[in-house]
């Protein structure tokens, strides 16, 4: 809401200067956004007439050598120039004609901006300054073409002076629940109270009494509530918007257009008040205020044919619908500049109905904006007098006898308030005196509360918020003001008082807590895995979650996977991103993809997020449940049930170098091994033990792919990803990936007893070391296993220290070299006994994967 | 004379002569001051100062064969020259010890600027780091941290936040909805329904901080991201009050920028509290005093809005089963990527979501 100053100022005064007033409505929950100051380094601008002009002809575009008459004819002003009084001057506008008065900047005149003018030669002639525009001058946005002035001002007058153009242009952002904030009226209000001023509010002006004017007929009288239609006759197609009026509604945000749209515009802008005005030669029999029938059409003024739902509120004549109530009128009775009868609407339309017709058309206007946030129901006759009173006076109208007001409102809203409620929630007493007269500021009226607490039967009707003690000592029955339908709770008026005294009144405090119970254990499982893969040289990205819809054909994910169950998004924000992730995989791969093309080649990436995998049956629609009351077990298990599952993952991404090229050496390439590691100190950090096994799944290459599992359980796959899937995503051969359900892993961890303590032998160790040959298709795993089973409880720990393939030991055959370490917990070994150890996990060994002693 | 010695062989009682003493200590001083090594020290040791064949040994052998007046004498003698030569000795091998230890460890010096990064560093994001820094200091005051799914229903994120379908305020929040159309779900497009969600599921007095992804619908710039970071904290208990949340957020935004700074409530609106404020900070730059001003971090404002909060709405406590006449609470919600743009001056907020190496690892681990 762009508030002008000098309009506000004639509203409320004496008001301190804009920057006070700014810093007042701020306090005041008000927030300005800005503050424009225009016109004030305007200098040197004159009236000036046209008495000729010459088409001047360019390759590029015509232009017009004007003559100009800057000062009357006995001023020795224009003493200069070759015809007394008068300039020549270049101008690229042709929206004006010879005798028409213009804005002149003479040389040595100061624009907006510091911008000077001066005489300079250009398309052949001595340009000796400028003819300007709106903008130019500071006055709004208008650039369509040269301010034309009205012919009876005089000529070589002070345009600043003229036209009070220097001005303070507030830009407030009011909030949703504050609609009568979109007014001049409702600004000054605050402002009022925040100066300690008296206000006289314009909302409350004199009405004439209601009676027959133009037919109306409101058929659905929850909706449009209050209809007011009053009727002007003979508007003078000539008249002008005077100056003043033009430039505070161009300041205001608005273009001045004709005096009847632009009076529907300042009583709108002033009062808070949409109004609309019908043609009322194009306006046949009465007006209807009723719901759309099915097929019915409307154009409206933006020039778009609408199909009406049978939900939108519509004006409608004996032709059919003329207008979306609140929202836009019609192409069909829009008034023209050749309207002379008008009939105007100054009605109050239910916000809902109001936003869902908007909603449904797309089309937000400035008043369906000020019927969504609230229009003051007692403000339509209001409104509507003076918008008659300003078509007489500028458009030397006749008001037609009469005043239709058709006036369904409800009762006004009343409030039982408890004087500790500011108390309560602001932690700091208010004395009841300063309650009654800040809730006054607001324009409610307070009375002391009658007694209901005599009463046998407490009104559960009665008025809102008196839940606790209706009727008790210290509490007051507050009838709220029309134009404030937000406030209808203790809550809402304690607000009030509350922010008018000031939230920097508010005492400083803590609350007493019970002793937490800090982080969850899962909470600290997963702080422990960032910290475990930071530890080991990843970076962590965190990417956006929404993926192409062939996200899964990238990866080459097979038909039925559940990563292919993929979530999409209703609205998305790009049509490459309608689907939320099922994978960590996708948006970790695209960004490395981005680190690539920036010429980053050795990438250790991870990420730890929710992923999203659709229900296998299709989501039905839950049943909200009503908000008055907590809802069931059963009701939230619907709500929740309707999701789709969202299981938080980890997974990391390698290319290039693991260990990094310098001087120590040439580095060395990240394989399968590094993203199998990865996933091991995902498990370490939890206290957790993978069992890994050859897996298959993709996006893997299927002979480097170990597939992860807890207890039987799979929990994810680490490996070289899939050269298909490679040559799709466009990473670097032998990239790496690995990816773990971190939920599942961390319920597992969860499960597991504390830790043993190992019990620590201080006998010195024995080692053996032991080379066995078998077939290369024995997982070392296998023949692991088998050695800790047979060396038993002396074995300390088993390391593969080396592993040979060719001809030493034959084709398809590989040889293992073990180291084991063992040692007693009560005694030195001694070599006999070593040696048995050694002979049994050989023997295992021997015995289940067939490995021989190398020779 | 008396008996000779029996057990010495005098050779060469001339040995203990003094003339013949200072001689023998005279070449010893003058072999060990020429031993220019320690090799050569330890040849001049054997042959001069204490090798069976060195003459001061000889000579001490002779002792036992001078007559017993002479040989108090004699010894002290002895005794004074051997010691002359020892001192010299160990002296020198000080000397020639230490010139081989500076030599020796000149040659092994190494260049200890060279790179030594032979490991890859890593890094957790900047987001991570300070939603994690963020948390601790509500978990410090006894908080706990809340959670709850991205894609929501919208009774959680709208309803139940006193938001109804029509409610003017749903407009401002830009909504990614989820098909299919009309299924109520969507992406959470704040980390409020968890305050719900925890109402519903915890015991009265609730005090927990909920940190979170949420969701709009925003095309990527440099200041907009359809996803972005939350953190809000929510105090349900009896006699919560507006002075209660003050103090609360004066922790919170020293923890954030640093202690010393002022904060300030501005009446705002929020259909999930009542009253409703918003939130700042003084700037941690230029404090608002002019003189430091042209600010690049508040833009001369003094202030930086460091986000939302008020008192839960009773229509909110309602929905979940509290009485708000009882109960009262306080709500604060910020935004995570505009207070660490603040903080670590990131210019485009996009850098959180490219996943590009180079933002991420000056963070390090604990940021």
């Amino acid at each position: 809401m762009r508030i002008v100053m000098s309009w506000l100022r004639e509203v409320v005064g004496p008001l301190p200067p804009a920057k006070a007033v700014a810093e007042a409505l701020i306090r005041a929950g008000f927030e300005v956004e800005g503050l424009e100051t225009v016109g004030s380094d305007l200098a040197g601008v004159v009236v000036g007439e046209v008495v000729a002009i010459e088409i001047v002809k360019t390759k590029k575009k015509d232009v017009r050598w004007c003559q100009v008459r800057v000062a009357e004819l006995d001023d020795p002003a224009g003493g200069g120039a070759a015809v007394p009084g008068v300039r020549g001057v270049i101008c690229g506008a042709f929206n004006f004609e010879v005798g028409d008065r213009v804005p002149v900047a003479l040389p040595g005149a100061v624009l907006p901006g510091g911008f000077e003018i001066t005489a300079r030669r250009t398309y052949g002639h001595l340009s000796e300054g400028m003819i300007c525009s709106a903008r130019e001058l500071g006055l709004g946005d208008d650039h369509g073409g040269i301010l034309v002035l009205p012919p009876d001002i005089p000529i070589g007058a002070d345009v600043n002076e003229l036209l009070d153009i220097g001005d303070e242009v507030l830009d407030i952002a009011v909030t949703p629940d504050r609609g009568y904030g979109l007014s001049v009226r409702g600004i000054a209000r605050e402002a009022a109270t925040a100066f300690g001023l008296s206000f006289d509010d314009p909302g409350l002006g004199d009405t004439p009494p209601a009676g027959a004017g133009y037919p109306v007929r409101v058929e659905d009288t929850a909706a449009c509530d209050r209809y007011v239609a009053r009727a002007v006759s003979g508007v003078d197609l000539t008249a002008r918007t005077p100056l003043s009026w033009g430039r505070r509604l161009s300041l205001a945000g608005m273009r001045p257009i004709s005096v009847p749209v632009d009076v529907t515009n300042i009583v709108m802008v002033g009062l808070g008040q949409p109004l609309h005005a019908f043609d009322r030669a194009k306006l046949s029999g009465t007006i209807v205020v009723r719901r759309a029938r099915a097929g019915e059409r409307l154009v409206t003024l933006d020039g778009v044919d609408r199909v009406l739902d049978p939900e939108d509120l519509v004006i409608a004549d004996d032709s059919g619908p003329v207008a979306l109530a609140g929202v836009m009128g019609g192409a069909a009775t829009e008034i023209s500049a050749a309207t002379t009868d008008i009939v105007l609407e100054s009605a109050h339309f239910d916000p809902v109905t109001v936003a869902r017709t908007a909603r449904r058309h797309r089309l937000s206007s400035e008043a369906s904006r000020r019927f969504e946030r609230g229009v003051d129901p007692a403000l339509a006759p209001v409104a509507a007098q003076r918008a008659v009173d300003l078509l007489v006076e500028l458009a030397r109208a006749a008001a037609e006898p009469g005043a239709t007001d058709i006036d369904h409102r409800p009762p006004p809203v009343t409030v039982l308030f408890p004087l500790g409620e500011p108390e309560r929630l602001a932690g700091r007493p208010y004395p009841v005196e300063v309650i009654r007269r800040r809730l006054a500021d607001v324009g409610a009226s307070v009375v002391d509360a009658p007694g209901l607490a005599d009463s046998s039967d407490p009104e559960p009707s009665g008025p809102a918020g008196g839940s606790r003690h209706p009727g008790a000592p210290g509490t007051v029955l507050v009838t709220v003001p029309s134009w404030r339908p937000d406030l209808a709770r203790p809550a809402d008026l304690v607000e009030e008082v509350v922010r008018l005294e000031g939230y920097d009144t508010i005492p400083v405090t803590l609350p007493l807590l019970p002793a937490g119970r800090g982080l969850t254990e899962p909470q600290r499982m997963r702080r422990a895995v960032g910290r475990a893969l930071a530890a080991d040289g990843y970076v962590e990205v965190l990417t956006l979650p929404f993926v192409a819809e062939d996200a899964a054909d990238l990866l080459s994910l097979p038909a039925g996977d559940e990563r292919r169950a993929a979530v999409q998004v209703a609205n998305p924000i790009a049509q490459d991103a309608s689907y939320l992730r099922t994978t960590l995989l996708s948006g970790l791969i695209a960004a490395a993809g981005r680190n690539l093309g920036r010429g980053q080649a050795d990438l250790a990436l991870f990420e730890c997020g929710l992923v999203f995998r659709e229900l296998a049956t299709v989501p039905v629609a839950a049943v909200t449940p009503p908000v008055d009351r907590r809802p069931s077990e059963a009701e939230i298990h619907a709500l929740d049930g309707a999701l789709p599952v969202q299981p938080r993952q980890v997974a990391t991404v390698l290319t290039g170098r693991r260990e990094p090229a310098g001087w120590w050496g040439p580095g060395r390439a990240a394989d399968w091994s590094d993203a199998l590691a990865g996933a091991h100190s995902v498990a370490a950090a939890l206290g957790v033990e993978l069992t890994v096994g050859a897996g298959s799944a993709m996006p893997w290459h299927p002979g480097r792919c170990a597939e992860l599992s807890i207890d039987g359980r799979v929990v994810g796959h680490a490996g070289e990803l899939h050269p298909r899937v490679l040559g799709a995503t466009g990473l670097p051969p032998r990239s790496c990936a690995m990816e773990l359900d971190l939920d599942a892993l961390v319920a597992a961890a969860l499960e597991r007893p504390a830790v043993a303590a190992p019990a620590i032998s201080t006998f010195p160790p024995a080692d053996r070391d032991v080379a066995l040959v078998t077939g290369t298709d024995v997982p070392v795993a296998a023949v692991t296993g088998a050695l800790r089973a047979g060396a038993g409880e002396l074995l300390e720990s088993l390391s593969l220290f080396d592993v040979y393939e060719g001809d030493q030991v034959g084709p398809e055959r590989r040889s293992l070299a073990f180291g084991l370490r063992l040692r007693a917990a009560d005694r030195t070994l001694t070599a006999a006994e070593a040696n048995e150890v050694r002979d049994a996990a050989v023997a295992e060994a021997a015995s289940r994967t067939g490995a021989v002693l190398r020779g | 004379m008396p008996a000779p010695n029996e057990t010495a062989d005098p050779v060469d009682l001339g040995a203990l002569e003094p003339d013949r003493l200072d001689r023998d200590v005279a070449a010893a001083l003058a072999a060990i001051a020429a031993a220019d090594s320690l090799d050569a020290l330890a040849v001049v040791r054997t042959a001069n100062v204490d090798g069976q064949s060195a003459p001061l040994a000889l000579a001490r052998r002779e002792l036992g064969s001078l007559p017993r007046e002479h040989r108090a004498q004699a010894g002290r003698a002895h005794n004074a020259a051997t010691g002359t030569v020892r001192a010299a000795y160990e002296a020198r091998l000080a000397e020639l010890t230490e010139r081989r230890d500076a030599e020796i460890l000149i040659a092994e010096r190494v260049d200890v600027t060279l790179p030594v990064d032979r490991r890859r560093r890593g890094a957790r994001h900047p987001l991570t780091l300070l939603s994690d820094r963020l948390t601790d200091v509500f978990v410090a005051m006894g908080y706990e941290v809340a959670e709850g799914p991205e894609v929501e229903h919208d009774w959680f994120n709208f309803e139940a936040l006193n938001m109804a379908p029509d409610h003017p305020a749903r407009s401002e929040h830009d909504t990614l909805y989820v098909a299919p159309e009309g299924s109520g779900r969507l992406l959470r497009t704040h980390t409020s329904p968890v305050q719900i969600r925890s109402l519903l599921a915890r015991p009265l007095p609730v005090y927990v901080v909920c940190p979170g992804r949420t969701y709009r619908n925003d095309t990527i710039d440099a200041t907009h991201s359809p996803v972005f970071g939350q953190l809000e904290c929510l105090a349900v208990d009896e006699g919560i009050t507006m002075a209660d949340l003050r103090g609360t957020l004066e922790v919170f935004a020293q923890a954030l920028f640093g202690s010393g700074l002022s904060t300030r409530l501005r009446p705002s609106f929020f259909p999930f509290t009542e009253p409703s404020a918003e939130l700042d900070v003084q700037c941690f730059a230029c404090h608002g005093d002019a003189g430091r001003q042209p600010c690049r971090v508040c833009s001369d404002e003094g202030w930086i809005e460091a986000g939302g909060c008020g008192m839960v709405d009773p229509n909110v406590l309602r929905a979940c089963g509290v009485d708000p006449d009882r109960y009262s609470g306080f709500a604060f919600g910020m935004g995570l990527e505009r207070a660490a743009m603040t903080r670590h001056d990131v210019r485009e907020i996009r850098d959180f979501v490219d996943g590009d190496v180079r933002f991420g690892l000056p963070f390090g681990s604990e940021g």
